[in-house]
């Protein structure tokens, strides 16, 4: 039985989740969990559900937003300062919540990146001293790997194509050779970024997220207005749909009720328009590269993992496109879509399990950090 | 490819008009996840054609789905009008006739090397174009691969096992490629799947209406009157040659800059390097032909000045590399002898290697 625990503070949003990966119970004990072909009779069976994540604990799952005021984004050196003001209570209170001794602690995991350099330099600063104070081993996790992990473990997918979609990150992701290779990406923007910087022209608000009140909003707007489609093969573009949303919304600040529909002129355009409008075409475009994806790896089933994972409308449309081609789409909760530290401890304690560890010396953080860098290891 | 399969009864439903009452059955091709792909007849049963269609997609919002139909459909046709210089803008309005020194230039330049437009519906969602006989260039160097790890049991011309013949292959694709890429057209999606190795010709068949043509294409309708082969000429049944024709342009576009035309090279590199590892180093002969090939468009200073931007491509490629550390040197590789390199970078936690067509291996990296 091993614990972790685990430190996230790569954006605006501080966590800390303490997890348990009960040891495997075959009188055999294979050297590796995942080694699911051996079962108890002692016959072999091959390939049985070798994808599967094995089964976790969540000890404790804590987490505090820094919401900004409406019109504004997160700075880094606010958001660091934030990290630092709450670090210590949330591990306090989450130690608490575990109930577990010092001892029982296995490792202290934290996110290296990649994300906002001052936040993420806090939790960092966070993580080194727990481990000198407690006398754990240190290790640096890749955010985008800690969401994929939490994702299989959460859902029991088994080999998903993988939409990690956040306010950072926009990637398409499929399993492979113990790498997670990216086969399409943002070129610029991710689609977070975009939906955040457009609630803040409409001064929609940031609490408990932007995403999420344009979600709202977009439940009563009925327009499809024309924006522009930018699918770039097996990747995404968001800049320009941004700049021209924005246009709009500044029309439709300037217009005060003038802005009527193009099809009926008579009912005017409102928020909720605007938001339906941006959210039906950027999550049209990621089902769409996320389809080819599948294609070409020959893959049915979806994962959506990252903050604008929690968006219904999203998981709705991609369920159509996987059940269209046969398969299912897995989602998670905002417990494990936002931004949390549960998702750090547990890839961290996948990783410690095969042996990683980060020195001290090497405990650094870094703004950009590819997902396919991470050898998989725990994955055959 | 996908072994074609009949269409299930069901299915035959949801074909738009007028291909649900088509008297012959409609034989799927391929299945991606843009559209679908049937080889049927149109017009006439002695045409054969490639039906391309693009299925409504439910999760997408009804308007935006005719909207992104409608204009792919379009851009795809346009481009192979254009190309194969069919309508107004190639041969109508009293020109002259053109040049045959600058025959790989403009409207027209790619008459016989990319399927002509039979018909579109864009509201009904689909493509009908000619169909190409032949299999793929991807089988064939297939083919060619297995001959040789199998100790060469099918002898080349040349009495090799091959090579020179699919260096020849790979010219002829540097220098079609060359001659898109100067008609103005960048494919998007280039790879040894969308490439067509047509046959120079068939065995002359006897139930044919012969009048002393070596024609092997049909009679040509009405419609199709762009059925366009170059005079074909008897040759011994050799399996790499033909004609190279280029397919499935729905993701091309119209663009005359470098940027886009390295890219475009640089997709089919990368394509070609996963799909035939084997042949990976011989890709440089393709790049040789684009840019100093006589049959290429892009000989000389235009070509030249691509494979240039190439080398910036490949240094981007998927890597969103940082400023950092530099280690630059001028050497061998170390890992396996292959030289000279011009440089390396070395970034924090991202190797990007820079030199032209070659992996560095660092030493003793995890």
């Amino acid at each position: 039985m091993r614990i972790a625990v685990g430190l996230e503070g790569s954006a605006n949003k501080l966590g800390v989740g303490i997890i348990l990966h009960p040891s495997h119970d075959t009188p055999t004990d294979p050297p590796s969990p995942h080694d699911s072909a051996h079962s108890d009779d002692g016959a072999f069976h091959p390939h049985s559900k070798q994808h599967i994540s094995p089964p976790v604990q969540i000890l404790a799952n804590l987490r505090h937003t820094f919401v900004s005021p409406p019109g504004t984004g997160f700075l880094p050196k606010d958001t660091a300062a934030h990290h630092r003001r709450w670090v210590v209570r949330l591990v306090r209170q989450a130690m608490k919540q575990a109930k577990v001794r010092l001892e029982d602690i296995d490792c202290i995991c934290y996110t290296k990146g990649p994300g906002m350099g001052a936040p993420l330099g806090s939790v960092a600063i966070a993580a080194r001293t727990l481990s000198q104070l407690w006398d754990k081993p240190l290790i640096g996790v890749n955010h985008c790997v800690g969401h994929i992990e939490m994702g299989r473990a959460i859902t029991g997918a088994e080999n998903p194509v993988v939409l990690y979609v956040s306010g950072g990150n926009t990637q398409v992701i499929a399993y492979s050779a113990q790498r997670y290779r990216i086969f399409g990406e943002a070129l610029d923007i991710a689609v977070g970024n975009c939906l955040d910087r457009f609630a803040r022209v409409l001064h929609i608000s940031n609490d408990p997220a932007p995403g999420y009140n344009i979600e709202q909003l977009a439940k009563t707007g009925n327009v499809l207005l024309e924006l522009p489609y930018a699918v770039k093969g097996m990747d995404v573009s968001f800049s320009g749909i941004l700049a021209r949303v924005e246009e709009m919304a500044k029309k439709l600040e300037a217009s005060n009720g003038s802005w009527l529909d193009p099809e009926t002129n008579t009912t005017p355009i409102t928020k909720s328009d605007l938001c339906f409008t941006l959210q039906e075409t950027v999550f049209a475009m990621l089902v769409e590269i996320t389809e080819r994806a599948m294609a070409h790896v020959g893959a049915a089933q979806v994962l959506i993992v990252g903050g604008v994972g929690c968006n219904e409308r999203l998981q709705q449309m991609m369920g159509i496109m996987a059940e269209e081609r046969g398969g299912s789409v897995y989602a998670t909760d905002e417990r494990f879509c936002i931004d949390n530290g549960i998702m750090i401890a547990h890839a961290g304690l996948l990783a410690h399990k095969m042996g990683f560890e980060t020195q001290l010396e090497d405990s650094t953080f870094t703004q950009r950090f590819r997902t396919d860098e991470v050898l998989v290891n725990w994955r055959d | 490819m996908t072994e074609p399969i009949p269409l299930s009864p069901s299915a035959h439903d949801r074909l738009p008009i007028p291909f649900n009452t088509s008297p012959e059955p409609l034989v799927l091709i391929a299945q991606g996840a843009e559209s679908l792909l049937y080889k049927t007849v149109f017009l006439s049963l002695s045409q054969p054609a490639a039906l391309k269609i693009r299925p409504v997609k439910k999760w997408r919002h009804p308007t935006l789905d005719k909207r992104l139909t409608r204009a792919r459909i379009l851009a795809e046709a346009r481009v192979l009008v254009k190309l194969s210089g069919e309508g107004i803008a190639a041969g109508g309005g009293g020109r002259k006739v053109k040049d045959p020194k600058r025959e790989g230039e403009g409207v027209g330049g790619m008459r016989g090397l990319v399927p002509a437009v039979l018909g579109l519906d864009w509201e009904g969602g689909w493509l009908v174009t000619e169909w190409i006989e032949g299999g793929t260039i991807k089988e064939a160097i297939y083919r060619g691969s297995r001959a040789r790890t199998m100790g060469g049991s099918r002898v080349g011309l040349s009495g090799d096992d091959g090579v020179e013949e699919l260096r020849g292959l790979l010219r002829k694709m540097g220098e079609v490629v060359g001659k898109l890429h100067a008609c103005g057209v960048v494919h998007g999606d280039l790879t040894t799947s969308n490439m067509m190795l047509r046959p120079l010709t068939t065995i002359p068949d006897k139930s044919f209406e012969s009048d002393g043509h070596d024609e092997t294409s049909p009679q040509p309708s009405v419609a199709a009157s762009a059925s366009m082969q170059p005079q074909p000429t008897t040759t011994p049944n050799d399996s790499l040659s033909g004609d190279l024709v280029l397919i499935d342009f729905g993701l091309a576009t119209q663009s005359v800059s470098d940027e886009d035309r390295a890219v475009d090279l640089y997709v089919l590199e990368r394509a070609f390097g996963s799909t035939h590892p084997r042949e990976e180093e011989l890709f440089a002969c393709v790049l040789h032909a684009y840019a100093h090939g006589e049959g290429s468009g892009m000989k000389g200073k235009p070509g030249k000045t691509v494979i240039r931007k190439l080398e910036d491509v490949r240094m981007r490629g998927r890597k969103k590399s940082m400023l950092g550390r530099v280690d630059v040197f001028i050497g061998k590789c170390e890992g396996c002898q292959h030289g000279p390199l011009l440089a390396a970078f070395r970034q924090h936690l991202l190797i990007t290697e820079i030199l032209v067509g070659h992996h560095y291996h660092w030493p003793a990296m995890a």
